[in-house]
């Protein structure tokens, strides 16, 4: 199945609208049955391509939101205020229309449910959503890789998925969720708000010496920062695996 | 002008031209010899094509440009690529 998912060259498909689900005021998840789905691996992502009826047409890269599992695919898509592409599809997509997308893609930003090893998930914003796939994939293959998941957001109103964590955290062992909020926190949080520090990355994250995998996703600013902080750790640059999104993004 | 991207980014536009998957090989830079995953270069897309940088010593070591109907692929700054295949 991995290696089917990676091999091919890649063609684009249509993919149609089965289910939208509301996550947060500006973010919504899109689950697509395409019918020609290879399979996909934990942390991959697919191309969007709409047109317009001019031909006008513009491409962006989300990330899978959903663990592998037949024909349905996941996205969620942060509605960005200036956005091109994202307006349309947080927002007008409805259930039955048509989806122009290729996929899965790439297999560096990956990970393998094989690997029992530890892992350190950190998510900025809408950078938790190819994390979100690595988390549902440890838990639909009965992993038990220890894993923890440091997600840092403006607020609890903005975070995605944090019911669903919340459940996976309590089904059982080996997952251990993290909060960061950069603007607004809970009454009685733990923190202060504000972005994630060493200290924090310390106490949520693993010790150098367990030597885990780490999966950096978000905007380009949180990307730099939480890596360089875990590089400063003591961390392997060579453990750490990082995304970042920009402008051109779309993610 | 300066925001640049991970090397992740080049997947799609790549598998347009290759079967496997590029950003997981590893490639040598041409220019300071180190070697690392294609996924891990800095990719700039804010120009006509992206450009894709050493990430420890910025020369440029990949640039891919596409038009409809066609791309131009420049592989400058690789010296060798490593390619994990099955079996």
């Amino acid at each position: 199945m991995a290696r089917a998912a990676v091999l091919g060259r890649l063609t684009w498909q249509v993919g149609t609208v089965a289910a939208v689900r509301d996550e947060t005021p500006t973010a919504r998840t899109i689950s697509l049955d395409v019918p020609q789905w290879p399979g996909h691996l934990a942390g991959q992502h697919v191309d969007v391509r709409l047109t317009a009826p001019d031909g006008y047409s513009a491409q962006r890269s989300y990330s899978i939101a959903s663990a592998p599992g037949g024909t349905r695919v996941e996205l969620t898509v942060q509605r960005l205020a200036d956005g091109e592409v994202s307006p349309y599809l947080a927002q007008v997509l409805s259930v039955g229309d048509p989806v122009e997308l290729r996929g899965p893609i790439g297999g560096w930003f990956v990970w393998d449910p094989d690997d029992t090893g530890p892992v350190l998930l950190a998510g900025g914003g809408s950078g938790v959503v190819p994390l979100m796939a690595m988390v549902r994939t440890r838990a639909a293959t009965g992993s038990r890789a220890p894993f923890r998941l440091v997600y840092s957001a403006r607020s609890d109103q903005t975070a995605l998925y944090t019911s669903e964590l919340a459940g996976l955290e309590h089904a059982g062992p080996g997952l251990e969720v993290t909060h960061v909020y950069t603007r607004t926190t809970p009454a009685g949080w733990p923190w202060p708000a504000g972005r994630a520090t060493s200290d924090l990355l310390a106490a949520a994250g693993w010790p150098p010496e367990k030597m885990p995998s780490v999966f950096v996703c978000g905007p380009t600013g949180f990307v730099e920062t939480v890596a360089d902080l875990l590089v400063g750790a003591g961390h392997q640059p060579g453990k750490i695996k990082t995304e970042r999104f920009g402008p051109s993004g779309g993610q | 002008m300066n925001a640049c991207l991970d090397g992740n980014v080049l997947a799609g536009a790549l598998s347009e031209l290759f079967t496997i998957d590029i950003t997981s090989a590893t490639g040598q830079c041409v220019s300071c010899g180190t070697s690392g995953a294609i996924g891990q270069a800095r990719v700039y897309a804010d120009a006509p094509g992206l450009v894709a940088r050493c990430p420890a010593c910025g020369q440029v070591v990949l640039r891919l440009v596409r038009s409809p109907g066609r791309a131009w692929l420049d592989l400058r700054g690789i010296t060798c690529l490593e390619v994990a295949l099955p079996g």
